[in-house]
């Protein structure tokens, strides 16, 4: 039987599993909401595109499943620019679908027109133009193969609507066929055995673990490995909660706003294994500095990772999981020589706890003004071990990554690589979508809010009980402190000085708002927001100049920190 | 680090679909890499094209060239040259101002670097020439103060030498 195009899109739709579509509506979609009522897709109808693509993205971060938008032409599609970069960026898998004018006009600056396959080239991992009705189911598959394979990343297929209007045949291919694309994830045999005599030949070791042990779901290897050889661990902004930060081995997170005791392992290292993480300027500092003692083994499934920032000694390119795994198992051969390791690397271990007892992370506590780790420490006391944590960016943002304590895989969804304001509100909106019995928070800034506050409308409409925690200093925070720091204290527009008052705007979505001005005020709020149905919006009126410390200044090496300021 | 800024020819077989050729020139300008020529034409496999791209960079640069062009979903093959032994060729079409005192020694020229005038008219010849790029230079430098109005080169293509070859 013969199907239109925009048929064969749901069909196929269905046919990779889907049952969640992030979306708004427009011309050249309408073919496409036309028949989205006839299948057994829900549809959330975000109020922004940008949106759509977000909330697609946490949904992605939170379930592993690959995020779907759709999104209509010209300003539709560049809409979802931003949300296609963030997911990019932090290897996200997600398919954008948006409509494109008839492709007897593409290229005519037709209404509503915009070269969005042009426009969004460099920031998905593979796009596609649909010029025929025939290839668009074998786009499709291709699409979600792309997508959730190797590196994941988003993928952007740009359907013109006279195709959503052509019939064919529907046949939804079985196989794959991409001779261009083969991603590696054996890790090659002698690459690993290399690894494991690096491993036992290092007396100060450091792992140091990325956003692709989040992708992978490799925490429970990261634990066995880190174990057996008895290394610290240190994350990365994405690799958080792949690692408990619980475990005794964990020293939390490296680089610009890392621990001290991170920063000065890996800086005096002997050996670095890098698992799915991309050095990034945040992380390294000034790169010439950075773990200038140590060996590096770099593990990645993405070859252009490796080499691309920092010298490597060893690369292994593969799926974490099987490297790893392959790595423990040599070790394991080992025998006498990996069973003497811990007490090698004992004298290493003492002097990591050394460093963290002289500079632990803190903060000073206030009975008259509320302290943002304090409000972040509440929460995490308050709620579920599971609680899924969504972040603006900001000030908030690395105050969670400190003082939260992450635990457990795909709890923590924040915009690491482009750091994306605004990101925070739509992902915490699709994480809930995807994981409706979880507790899902967004801790947000009160400027990263306002870019994407509009989406208070979309958790009402659908009763979606995200709850929002504004840390509220009345500032564009981050770029205050550097300001304070670095600048003079010339506060040059980063002060947000009208006053807006958030409880009302929650309740003018028809949500509720709740206010704590004062420290007593911070543990009632959150209960109530907690135990109160549907979503809930809390302002903290914080201390408006409280830094994020410790800090790596800019081109500082990261054992050059200022601890306080 | 030792970092030596050299020429390199790389080959990459590409899916021959719409688009391709803006990604592989989009990466190179994205990432800030050098493209010094680049020809495309489709293979024996004509939903195969095959570009050669001459570039610079050190070894660090180059090898992230070839990562990442790997990495494009439409790239099939990349083949660096770097170190290998390969046969390089370029076309030229060139056309030259003749006078009456110059048009034996143009033909000289023609001539001594094997190629062919392709057109003529009372004022002018075109000539082809193929080879190393090296040689195509040698003929532009003879001829620019003769008059040359007119210069098309196609970028050098490239095969490593030997039987064996890369088959789609």
């Amino acid at each position: 039987m013969k199907k239109t195009g925009s048929q064969i899109l749901l069909e196929s739709l269905l046919q990779e599993g889907v049952d969640t579509v992030f979306g708004y509506p427009g011309g050249t979609v309408i073919n496409i909401y036309n028949d989205l009522p006839d299948y057994p897709i829900k549809h959330i109808l975000t109020r922004h595109e940008q949106a759509a693509v977000h909330a697609a993205d946490g949904y992605a971060r939170a379930t592993g499943r690959v995020g779907v938008a759709i999104a209509t032409s010209g300003p539709g599609a560049t809409n979802t620019v931003t949300g296609i970069a963030t997911a990019y960026m932090d290897s996200i898998p997600m398919v954008v679908i948006t409509g494109q004018v008839p492709t007897p006009l593409i290229g005519n600056d037709a209404f509503q027109e915009a070269d969005i396959v042009g426009i969004t080239r460099s920031i998905t991992k593979h796009s596609y133009l649909v010029k025929d009705v025939k290839d668009l189911a074998r786009i499709i598959k291709q699409a979600f193969y792309i997508a959730r394979t190797g590196r994941p990343g988003p993928v952007l297929i740009d359907l013109p609507k006279d195709v959503q209007i052509a019939s064919t045949k529907f046949v939804y291919p079985e196989s794959v066929e991409l001779r261009g694309y083969k991603p590696t994830y054996s890790g090659n045999v002698r690459q690993v055995e290399k690894a494991a005599k690096m491993i036992l030949a290092a007396r100060r070791p450091v792992l140091y673990v990325g956003g692709g042990a989040s992708a992978s779901d490799a925490g429970q290897d990261l634990i066995q490995f880190a174990e057996l050889i008895q290394a610290p661990v240190v994350t990365t902004l994405m690799g958080m909660a792949a690692f408990p930060s619980s475990h005794p081995l964990s020293l939390g997170m490296l680089g610009m706003h890392g621990t001290y005791y991170a920063n000065m392992a890996v800086t005096n290292s002997d050996l670095l294994v890098a698992i799915g993480a991309r050095f990034d300027d945040r992380v390294t500092g000034r790169i010439a500095a950075f773990a200038p003692k140590a060996k590096i083994i770099h593990i990645d499934i993405d070859p252009t990772s490796i080499k691309k920032n920092v010298r490597v000694d060893l690369p292994i390119v593969g799926e974490l999981r099987d490297v790893i795994e392959k790595i423990l198992c040599k070790l394991r051969e080992e025998g006498e020589s990996v069973e003497a390791l811990p007490d090698l690397t004992a004298a290493w271990r003492s002097q990591v706890a050394a460093w963290r007892a002289q500079y632990p992370m803190t903060y000073k506590p206030s009975n008259s003004v509320i302290k943002p780790q304090y409000v972040i420490e509440k929460i995490r006391e308050l709620t579920a071990e599971d609680a899924i944590i969504a972040t603006e960016v900001g000030q908030h943002q690395m105050w969670t990554a400190q003082f939260f304590n992450f635990s457990h895989p795909r709890t923590f969804l924040t915009s690491g690589g482009l750091g994306t304001m605004g990101f925070g509100l739509p992902a915490a909106l699709g994480a809930q979508v995807g994981c409706p019995d979880r507790q899902v928070i967004d801790i947000s800034g009160d400027g990263s809010f306002q870019m994407n506050s509009q989406e208070l409308a979309t958790l009402v409409q659908y009763q979606l009980p995200v709850k929002i925690a504004i840390l509220n200093n009345n500032f564009l925070g981050m770029v205050r402190q550097w300001q304070q720091l670095f600048f003079d204290k010339r506060y040059s527009q980063t002060p947000l000085e009208l006053p807006i008052d958030f409880v009302k705007l929650a309740e003018a979505y028809g949500a509720t708002g709740l206010r704590a001005n004062h420290p007593d005020e911070v543990e009632d709020v959150i209960r109530k927001a907690l135990a109160t149905p549907g979503p809930v919006l809390m302002e903290f009126k914080i201390d408006r100049e409280e830094n994020v410390m410790p800090m790596v200044p800019a081109g500082a090496a990261i054992d050059e920190m200022v601890l306080a300021s | 680090m030792v970092s030596h800024v050299a020429k390199h020819t790389i080959s990459v077989m590409v899916e021959n679909e719409f688009g391709v050729l803006t990604r592989v020139a989009g990466l190179f300008s994205g990432r800030g890499f050098n493209i010094e020529s680049l020809s495309v034409a489709p293979t024996l496999d004509d939903s195969i094209s095959r570009m050669t791209i001459v570039t610079s960079g050190d070894d660090r640069i180059l090898e992230q060239i070839t990562k990442q062009l790997n990495k494009l979903i439409d790239t099939i093959k990349v083949i660096d040259f770097t170190d290998t032994e390969y046969v390089e060729r370029e076309l030229a079409l060139i056309k030259v101002l003749a006078t009456d005192d110059t048009r034996a020694e143009i033909l000289r020229i023609v001539d001594i670097f094997r190629g062919n005038v392709v057109d003529v008219t009372a004022r002018s010849y075109t000539m082809e020439i193929t080879g190393a790029p090296g040689k195509i230079q040698a003929v532009v430098e003879l001829l620019k103060p003769i008059g040359i109005q007119e210069l098309v080169r196609s970028g050098p293509v490239v095969l490593g030498r030997g039987a064996k070859g890369w088959v789609g």
